[in-house]
């Protein structure tokens, strides 16, 4: 792999973390990621999209006439995010009822269109597969990172997994929806702090 | 009856965007005046009903009866964003005054996922279309009630001292978080 690809794969992981620096698609970050399995679903399920639609689009990019590419995006990772639906539906059923309406929802999530736009439009196949793998993971493990502490901190538990007993009181706060906002604006307080952002 | 209990929840219990986490993107970003998110709110309002009549109407009209619910997902996000697009240029034509005030948020709403996560709640509820529209302008305005407090409060951030390692996005979420934790109090009313 040359410099370029490497570039490409692990931009999405730190440098560019679509949630902890773009703060890219808030909306299924701060909803699901109420525990870290959720987190971790969510991730890969969006990632799964992101990957797909990526490979597709710019494989098709020349096809594609100018006026009507916003649209044609949209119709590309609408038809994935039908299928992930309906994979998910058949075979996380669980899973499938705790993502509720958040599923249908990564078609509208910013990273996704962001990147086909931004990257998969103008950029080789193997290029965006790579881009698409890096933003995935990134999304993934931003997502899982933020579930895990909510988990813990809310629920007394890792990857539902309870480390306190039956008596404790964990801070509930946490995994109801202001402790989204908290837990998240600390992780980027840590972020920025390792970044070096003023 | 259940009308008013459809209103007060979708405003205050189960807010848009505090509880329910649709809409955040223009939550954050066009909230930094009250002007602009009081546009913002009724751009959402007028496109976000209009999206779930029509989408209501495509669903039973023809995905129920034709087995092709699997296309739901499809289907509305077209419609909305053609949708977006038409009123985009009725309004340019018909009303160059509300365009200068509206026209400016009418292209970020094709990506606002409340207008679609509401188009497919009013489905998933098995509301009838009265109820979907009552449960639609209700979430529309905890949208708008939500943005429009959230700006009155940033407009006040820029006047304080914020502490080094708070500034920009981290004290906008810690914002967030109390308005959120306060729209929490609300919860008791839905039974």
């Amino acid at each position: 792999m040359n410099k370029e690809s490497i570039s490409n794969l692990t931009r999405g992981i730190i440098r560019e973390n679509p949630i902890f620096v773009m703060m890219l698609g808030m909306c299924p970050t701060l909803g699901v990621s109420t525990s870290g399995i959720n987190g971790l679903g969510m991730g890969l399920a969006t990632a799964f999209v992101l990957i797909l639609s990526n490979v597709f689009i710019s494989a098709v990019k020349n096809l594609i006439p100018d006026i009507i590419r916003i649209p044609s995006f949209i119709v590309i990772i609408a038809s994935f995010v039908t299928v992930i639906e309906m994979l998910m539906q058949a075979y996380l059923p669980t899973l499938y009822q705790a993502l509720g309406i958040y599923i249908p929802l990564i078609v509208v999530n910013c990273i996704i269109l962001g990147r086909a736009e931004a990257f998969a439009s103008k950029n080789s196949v193997w290029q965006s597969f790579l881009d698409g793998v890096g933003m995935g993971l990134g999304f993934t493990i931003a997502l899982t990172i933020l579930g895990t502490i909510r988990e813990i901190l809310g629920n007394g538990s890792v990857f539902g997994w309870s480390f306190v007993g039956e008596d404790a009181h964990p801070m509930l706060l946490f995994i109801m929806p202001p402790g989204a906002f908290l837990a998240l604006a600390g992780i980027i307080i840590v972020v920025n702090k390792f970044r070096g952002v003023k | 009856m259940d009308y008013l209990m459809i209103f007060i929840t979708a405003i205050f219990v189960n807010n848009i965007i505090l509880s329910q986490f649709l809409g955040i993107c223009p939550f954050l970003g066009v909230s930094k005046r009250i002007s602009t998110a009081i546009g913002m709110g009724f751009a959402v309002m007028f496109v976000m009903t209009l999206a779930t009549v029509v989408t209501f109407l495509i669903y039973y009209t023809f995905l129920q009866p034709y087995q092709l619910k699997f296309m739901t997902t499809v289907t509305f996000i077209l419609v909305i964003a053609s949708l977006v697009q038409m009123v985009e240029l009725v309004i340019k034509k018909t009303s160059p005054a509300l365009y200068q005030s509206l026209g400016i948020f009418l292209p970020l709403i094709t990506t606002n996922c409340a207008v679609l996560g509401i188009a497919i709640l009013t489905i998933q509820k098995n509301y009838t279309l009265l109820a979907g529209i009552c449960y639609t302008l209700a979430s529309a305005m905890g949208f708008t009630l939500a943005i429009v407090i959230f700006a009155g409060i940033r407009e006040r951030l820029e006047r304080t001292d914020i502490p080094q390692a708070l500034k920009g996005t981290p004290i906008v979420l810690i914002s967030a978080a109390l308005l959120s934790m306060a729209f929490m109090g609300f919860a008791g009313i839905s039974y």
